[in-house]
């Protein structure tokens, strides 16, 4: 095979060739020769490179250089300087594309990035730069080498639990819908990604589509089916055009289709788009939704392996859990399940949010404890305040408070812990943080999207809800604890899904750590934080006040009074505790009671 | 987005199209919807008849699945559709005074239309973009790290 220093890929997307990169590509090879270059640098042609509204474009490698707006008549001057002279032509380079506000920093010591490990270093919408970081080598052994049953074998022996939350085995799940009777089995991939706070999926689909496409259709081998779908929730517009790109040039690399690698394997599979709702990630829900029906539960047995879409077998599984398949594969079951713990192997990618220093997608491994992830890879409280509790697993997670900052994070320590795993968000909550107030908050969210099926999920968060504002507005009853917790136990055991049987977790868990603040909020009618408006009362210290009457001409009631250069009061009885003069003041005089 | 001004014809015939896209599929009945509702604004009541009657569908089914679904309209919506996260993580961030800032700066109630029907203020589950928060969505643009007094240039910017 001849040998070439360079090779050059120019972009043949309809959009590039509207430009005109055809001439571009034969201007190059023009000027190569005559320049006595056509041994030593290969061009070829790519089907997209993805900046194609800036196109023509081009990618020279090794060195990965990305020109685009390219003419014909910068072609002489562009292989002067890049191959004879071997040097960058810097006024045709793409300009570095933008950090979207450092979602994905470099990883510190104690991270580990298998799932996001290509993310942000390879160009998402070009399939031949996943294939040159062992893309799709893990489908070709599979599809060659391995019967399905080895390939479930593999991963159960990985280890590899759903990382949609619930943590069941990934290869138990695939060998469940196998082993079902049946002439069509569906898989399914759960991107519907609704937990506030947490983006892990969106980024994988946005950075790395190709790893979770490769990881279904291995799925899809193991298990047995020809049609699959991706579930993603119509919020994630980049997500969804993302992989709609992915898949299209998979299909044109034979990846998708009739007799993949040759095979007597076909798959294929179609993007479905959520409309908002909230609850469609829960399995059965979403399995209605695909169907086009209302997106509410239904009981389980039988489950989806059993009986899933079109009342087939199916398996649905996490964006994250696919992409860990590949790497599965190619590495070895062994070196998975070297990582982590006794009974989470593997890494976890967690949404890291709140009040810490460094926001953003972390990837560790299990084990890491819940101080590790926020000190070492996040860097601290933000402003340098006091920890208060951290906020795992989504809405229907659990806060947990100081003393759990050394528990190590896996599926069992965190559900004994009184949290849950769920798919991954964490928000850091800093001391001036109420317990109450973020327990109304979730609860709230929960009630907001409750699909309103059954009872005790659409009624009993409602009761949830209203206890706790009037416990927020200080109208809370000595009863209010014991009915909250009564109500829970309740809620937890009779709801049909996830969504109701999980709702009660944020409540539970502040109790249970933060029930002096309860108890502040009903009795005492004080809220330490002093979040609670209606709780909290503002004044104004004569020490500190120079009378500038700022306070008072930004005042929304003109509630404050005082004459200038003397010291202001304001009049609690008209005051509405916006915070505004709080906000204003340059001398902290403005002091929250 | 909204295209308000399509007199009933064109109305009829945008629908017609959007169900043959999708091959009259009943399974594609949520794409269908949330397709008529992007190109009319909202589910109206002739489309929503309409869909039934090309689909073999029943109303009150058709009408069971595209009021669950948030991004589905079945009532009109002005010319922008605010859409502001609620979630917790922008909420310990700001959220909250944001939110107070643009229901003053627009006057509209969550869930309204400005009387000028200019815009729609919803709130929406977690956009997922927690990082940068608070964090809304105008239409289609995303706007993060808000702060009240931010509103007046981002909001002037929609005609």
């Amino acid at each position: 095979m001849a040998y070439f220093r360079s090779n050059v890929l120019v972009c043949s997307d309809p959009e590039c060739i509207g430009k005109g990169s055809e001439k571009i590509l034969e201007s190059l090879l023009a000027e190569l020769s005559k320049k006595g270059l056509a041994e030593e640098v290969k061009v070829m042609d790519t089907p997209r490179i993805g900046d194609c509204d800036k196109g023509p474009e081009i990618l020279v490698y090794p060195e990965g250089y990305h020109y685009v707006g390219l003419t014909v008549e910068d072609i002489p001057f562009l292989v002067e300087e890049q191959f004879l002279k071997g040097r960058p032509v810097n006024k045709l380079l793409a300009p570095p594309k933008k950090e979207e506000a450092q979602e994905l920093r470099e990883p510190t010591a104690k991270e580990v990035r298998v799932v996001l490990r290509n993310c942000g270093k390879i160009n998402p919408e070009n399939i031949e730069e996943y294939i040159a970081e062992n893309g799709y080598a893990a489908l070709a052994k599979v599809l060659t080498e391995k019967s399905p049953d080895e390939v479930i074998q593999i991963v159960k022996e990985s280890g590899l639990r759903g990382r949609g939350g619930a943590g069941f085995s990934t290869g138990m799940k695939w060998a469940l819908t196998r082993d079902t009777v049946g002439d069509v089995r569906y898989i399914i991939c759960n991107a519907d990604e609704g937990d506030p706070g947490a983006f892990m999926n969106r980024a994988v689909l946005e950075g790395d589509p190709h790893s979770v496409l490769e990881g279904m259709i291995i799925a899809a081998y193991a298990i047995g089916a020809q049609q699959g779908f991706v579930y993603c929730r119509a919020e994630y517009p980049i997500a969804v055009k993302t992989f709609e790109i992915a898949i299209k040039q998979a299909r044109e690399y034979g990846l998708l289709g009739e007799h993949i690698f040759g095979t007597d394997f076909s798959f294929d599979l179609e993007v479905r788009q959520g409309a908002g709702a909230f609850v469609c990630g829960e399995e059965t829900a979403l399995i209605a939704s695909i169907e086009g029906k209302r997106g509410e539960p239904r009981p389980r047995p039988p489950f989806p392996s059993v009986r899933g879409l079109f009342g087939k077998p199916t398996s649905i599984n996490n964006v994250e859990s696919y992409a860990n398949v590949p790497q599965i594969i190619l590495n070895g079951p062994e070196w998975f399940a070297s990582m982590g713990t006794e009974k989470s192997k593997g890494t976890k990618t967690f949404a890291l949010a709140g009040d810490v220093k460094k926001t953003g997608l972390i990837e560790v491994p299990f084990g890491i404890t819940l101080r590790e992830i926020i000190y070492d890879v996040g860097g601290g409280i933000k402003n340098d305040l006091g920890f208060k509790a951290i906020q795992t697993g989504g809405p229907m997670g659990g806060c947990l408070p100081e003393e759990f900052l050394d528990l190590p994070v896996d599926y069992e320590r965190l559900s004994q812990a009184g949290s849950i795993m769920g798919s991954g968000g964490m928000v850091v909550l800093d001391e001036e943080t109420c317990m109450v107030d973020i327990a109304k908050f979730f609860v709230k969210f929960i009630q907001d999207e409750s699909c309103g099926k059954c009872v005790p999920c659409r009624v009993g968060t409602r009761r949830m809800l209203e206890i706790l504002t009037r416990i927020t507005e200080g109208n809370g009853r000595p009863d209010d604890i014991d009915l909250l917790e009564q109500l829970s136990v309740e809620i937890r055991q009779d709801s049909l899904c996830g969504l109701g049987q999980g709702a009660p977790n944020p409540v539970v868990s502040t109790i249970k750590h933060f029930r002096k603040e309860y108890e502040a909020h009903i009795n005492d009618k004080v809220c330490p934080a002093k979040v609670c408006r209606a709780l909290i009362s503002y004044e104004i210290d004569p020490e500190k006040c120079v009378g500038c009457t700022l306070c008072a001409r930004n005042c929304p009631v003109n509630c404050i009074s005082g004459e200038l250069k003397k010291t202001h009061v304001i009049d609690p009885d008209i005051c509405i505790r916006c915070g505004i003069c709080k906000q204003v003041c340059n001398y902290g005089a403005v002091l929250v009671k | 987005m909204t295209v308000n001004t399509k007199d009933s014809k064109d109305m009829v015939k945008t629908v017609d199209l959007i169900i043959d896209e999708f091959h009259a599929k009943k399974e594609e009945l949520i794409p269908i919807l949330m397709k008529v509702s992007q190109e009319l604004g909202h589910i109206s009541t002739p489309a929503l008849e309409q869909i039934s009657e090309r689909m073999h569908i029943p109303q009150s089914q058709v009408y069971s699945v595209a009021s669950f679904y948030r991004l589905i309209y079945t009532k009109s919506t002005g010319r922008h559709v605010i859409k502001f996260c609620e979630s917790a993580p922008c909420h310990v961030a700001g959220g909250r005074e944001v939110w107070n800032a643009i229901q003053k700066e627009l006057k509209v109630k969550p869930g309204e239309t400005s009387a000028d029907g200019k815009w729609t203020l919803t709130t929406t589950s977690c956009l997922g973009v927690c990082a940068v928060g608070p964090v809304m969505m105008v239409d289609e643009d995303i706007y993060g790290n808000l702060r009240p007094d931010q509103l007046t240039d981002i909001l002037g910017k929609y005609e």
